[in-house]
């Protein structure tokens, strides 16, 4: 049996435990960077982590505040420029996985990044696409890591970023896993958390969510899983951010 | 041949008021000095450019020097949001800022062809999203095998400015670690300074380093500091926990001007 854990980590261990060993892997800060450096500290030590910054090969101790912390550089296997990275290596289709996050998603999981309410008179105006929309297009897979609530799995987004459908593998959640299903590319409720009913994840989802026939039944956090996920320190940490 | 000027002198000669300008740093060495130099200079309705703009950004649209911005993601990385840059988009204050918005690979490939005075950049991508109706990209078919591409155009600016660790006496620029676009910023554009943390006799070999010969430099200025919050690998770390308490300090209008007015307007080139 496996200790008490948060929602939140839970999404963690779901999403790190898609990676493959080896996988060469685009990753971004906050929770995708979290998940990727979780499945190198466990079952995947071989897995290739590259940051938007241009460093190839990133070997972490602590997790990065931004894609561009001095740690990534010093660990890295080799550091390229911006244009290098976005252009031979991504561009180029070098890179196995993807993860992104965003605002809002929809049932094909397309996502925006961009502005919630009208692009001329924004009612929240968000940073942008930055490297989603082609991390989407040439990443072998593209995993998205969202809390799960109806103002975020959106009927509509207000703003496409980012392409998602036909591109967009799993969506892992702090509730569930979704997959798209094969014919329409529509989302589909694939995976339970353990103690989430399928009606918490229909409540908080904003369109008619579609339930796969046999929704698995997802593990538990290990203790090992969750004692490497909580020894994994943000940088900077100690002194108060 | 970068003249060695200190930064006061070369924000006052190459900075002018409307000037497209870029100052570039992908996370490390962004040139926070020398953005506070341009808003104690006062200058208004430049068009800034940055893949990334983050605080010193913040700081030059809060304090009205820009009347657009050319940018793929601007964000507290790490944080959240930019409360300044959200105002002027939101509310217009100070005042109204036009936005050009692209994916960083498009800017990537934007500046690339600028350094290589190219009129447009290549890539793939953009298709099927909203920003290509709002941004400035076009479909081109490639004159070889008939494939669809997207078309960006060439980012020239009229100043680039960047942060590095080192220039030698002759005015030649070294940086290291995470180098960005900073070589084709300054290729790019029509005038260029570099601020860097010393000027040493002569330069140690660096892996990985970009070197940036005095000839394509106009002006060098030593500005010790000159990238924080950010970092100058080999000198200083990032300060992450300015970065957290950027976003209190940025949240209310008077609060910011009140920050702005003590470490950046009634300083002296000292890096806050």
């Amino acid at each position: 049996m496996s200790a008490a854990y948060a929602a939140d980590e839970m999404m963690a261990v779901a999403a790190a435990r898609r990676l493959a060993d080896g996988t060469v892997c685009f990753v971004g800060i906050g929770l995708p960077s979290r998940a990727a450096n979780l499945a190198r500290a466990t079952h995947a030590p071989e897995c290739v982590l590259i940051y938007e910054s241009g460093t190839i090969g990133a070997k972490p101790e602590h997790l990065p505040l931004s894609i561009g912390d001095g740690e990534l550089a010093e660990t890295a296997d080799t550091v390229v420029s911006v244009p290098e990275i976005f252009s031979y290596w991504l561009q180029a289709g070098r890179i196995d996985a993807g993860f992104l996050g965003a605002a809002q998603i929809d049932r094909y999981g397309n996502l925006n990044s961009t502005v919630i309410g009208d692009y001329d008179h924004p009612g929240v105006r968000l940073p942008g696409a930055g490297g989603a929309p082609e991390i989407a297009t040439f990443c072998r897979e593209t995993f998205v890591m969202l809390r799960h609530s109806a103002r975020t799995f959106v009927q509509e987004l207000d703003f496409c970023s980012t392409v998602g459908r036909g591109r967009v593998t799993a969506v892992v959640t702090d509730l569930c896993v979704l997959e798209p299903e094969p014919e329409s590319d529509e989302l589909a409720l694939a995976e339970l958390h353990p103690g989430v009913e399928v009606d918490q994840v229909l409540e908080a989802t904003g369109w008619k969510l579609r339930v796969n026939g046999d929704v698995r039944a997802g593990e538990a956090p290990t203790a090992d899983e969750l004692e490497a996920l909580r020894a994994l320190k943000v940088a900077g940490a100690e002194d108060g951010a | 041949m970068a003249k060695v000027v200190p930064l006061s002198e070369a924000v006052g000669e190459l900075v002018r008021d409307g000037d497209v300008v870029a100052l570039e740093g992908f996370t490390h060495l962004i040139p926070c000095a020398a953005g506070h130099e341009v808003i104690r200079q006062g200058r208004r309705d430049l068009t800034l450019v940055r893949l990334t703009p983050d605080i010193v950004y913040d700081q030059l649209i809060g304090m009205g020097c820009a009347r657009k911005l050319i940018f793929s993601w601007g964000g507290n990385p790490g944080v959240g949001s930019l409360h300044r840059f959200r105002d002027a988009v939101e509310h217009g204050w100070p005042q109204p800022l036009e936005l050009e918005e692209h994916s960083h690979a498009g800017m990537a490939a934007a500046y690339a062809a600028g350094a290589a005075h190219l009129p447009f950049g290549v890539l793939r991508g953009y298709d099927g999203t909203d920003l290509t109706p709002r941004t400035r990209v076009a479909p081109l078919t490639c004159p070889f095998t008939g494939e669809q591409v997207a078309a960006v155009p060439a980012i020239r600016p009229d100043v680039g400015i960047i942060h590095a660790q080192q220039a030698d006496e002759d005015g030649n620029v070294q940086l290291w670690g995470i180098t960005g676009v900073q070589k084709e910023t300054v290729l790019a554009s029509e005038r260029s300074i570099a601020t860097v943390e010393e000027i040493v006799p002569r330069f140690e070999p660096r892996p990985g380093s970009v070197v940036l010969p005095s000839w394509v430099l106009s002006a060098v200025s030593l500005a010790p500091g000159g990238a924080h919050p950010s970092y100058a690998h080999g000198y200083y770390d990032r300060d992450n926990a300015f970065y957290v308490a950027w976003d209190e300090i940025s949240r209310d209008r008077d609060q910011f001007t009140a920050w702005m007015r003590e470490h950046v307007l009634e300083t002296a080139g000292v890096p806050a």
